[in-house]
């Protein structure tokens, strides 16, 4: 089932990324920040996996991610407390 | 590029902006600008230049620091009077910023030097604060196709100008020659307020930063006008001259000129 909101985009659809990032550590806007920096060196269409365990990056990086003219795909918690944030590159932006 | 944990740090309010990013960053660190003059203008170009990143910056000055700078000189201070303003230049925009390299030379720019000087570099940025040397860097970079972020100050006014030889005016289009020794008064002379060179440099250096990224509208034959004390701004439209001495369709100059043997000296 898909939810059109942006703040829980949720899918029960696996998806296959490209690139897996793990910025669990790091806080606002480093977060973004190092999301952006891998994917500007990723292609049209490739998906980039974002880890991350600071709660805020969860809306500042779906937003500026979109603002950049990204496609977000899907934000989902794992067991470990971390988010996963899937992001299609849609825009040579960045 | 791979941006070591510190440039991430260091430069992340840049690579924010969707204009710059990792990419245009990496432009900026790539980027060679030299400097004519560290005095009023010089001392924020190069300042805010070394904080953006440039990776080299040269500085043409021979001058020492004296009290006198300080009211705005703001890259010198008074612990280093008497010692050389590239050296005292360099000193604070390395420390401002280990990625940076700064080469000085503490030489008088002539004919027979300035090609040397400047030819390693991508742009050139004017601070100089006499005549000779406006038109000998003028004529230079237009000789060898560099772009030229151009300025002057006076009083509580100041201008600057883009120049890219070949598209667009070069200066001798809006000031065909030099006035006659004595015409115009130098800073020493006339006065200036601390703060103008501050912000005139400040734009020099967001023009620098602008063609680097190649972003926004740079002032490519357009001649910016400020005025401090009612904060306004003007722009004039500066058209290249199909006559002009320098980059007219025949131009007449073909060698640097020192005019320096003309005029006065500016001391």
């Amino acid at each position: 089932m898909r939810s059109t909101t942006r703040n829980t985009l949720h899918t029960t659809e696996s998806i296959m990324a490209d690139k897996r990032l793990d910025i669990k550590g790091q806080v606002c806007p480093y977060t973004f920040v190092r999301s952006k920096l891998v994917l500007e060196k990723m292609n049209i269409g490739e998906i980039l996996e974002i880890v991350t365990d600071h709660r805020p990056a969860l809306n500042d990086i779906p937003k500026n991610m979109e603002h950049e003219g990204q496609k977000v795909l899907k934000i989902e918690q794992s067991p470990d407390e971390a988010w996963h944030i899937f992001i299609m590159k849609n825009s040579e932006k960045c | 590029m791979d941006f070591t944990d510190d440039q991430i740090m260091r430069y992340s309010r840049h690579i924010l902006l969707p204009e710059v990013g990792g990419t245009g960053q990496e432009k900026i660190l790539n980027a060679k600008v030299v400097l004519v003059g560290a005095g009023g203008l010089g001392s924020v170009v190069g300042y805010y230049l070394a904080a953006a990143g440039v990776g080299t910056i040269g500085i043409v000055d021979n001058d020492r620091i004296e009290i006198s700078n300080l009211q705005r000189q703001i890259a010198h201070n008074t612990a280093r009077i008497g010692r050389f303003k590239a050296d005292s230049a360099k000193e604070t925009y390395e420390a401002l910023n280990s990625d940076i390299q700064v080469i000085t030379y503490k030489e008088r720019l002539t004919s027979r030097n300035i090609k040397d000087i400047i030819t390693g570099y991508d742009i050139v940025v004017d601070g100089s604060d006499n005549f000779p040397t406006r038109y000998l860097v003028n004529d230079a970079c237009v000789m060898l196709k560099k772009i030229l972020i151009s300025a002057a100050v006076f009083r509580f006014e100041g201008q600057v100008m883009s120049i890219y030889p070949g598209d667009g005016p070069c200066y001798r289009c809006l000031f065909e020659n030099p006035p006659p020794p004595g015409m115009v008064p130098s800073c020493q002379e006339a006065g200036i307020l601390g703060v103008v060179p501050g912000v005139i440099g400040s734009m020099q250096a967001t023009e620098v930063i602008k063609t680097i990224l190649g972003i926004g509208q740079s002032l490519k034959g357009s001649l910016l006008i400020w005025n401090a004390l009612d904060m306004s701004f003007r722009r004039i439209k500066v058209p290249r001259n199909r006559e002009c001495l320098m980059c007219g369709d025949d131009p007449t100059i073909i060698n640097l000129i020192d005019y320096e043997q003309f005029c006065s000296t500016n001391n």
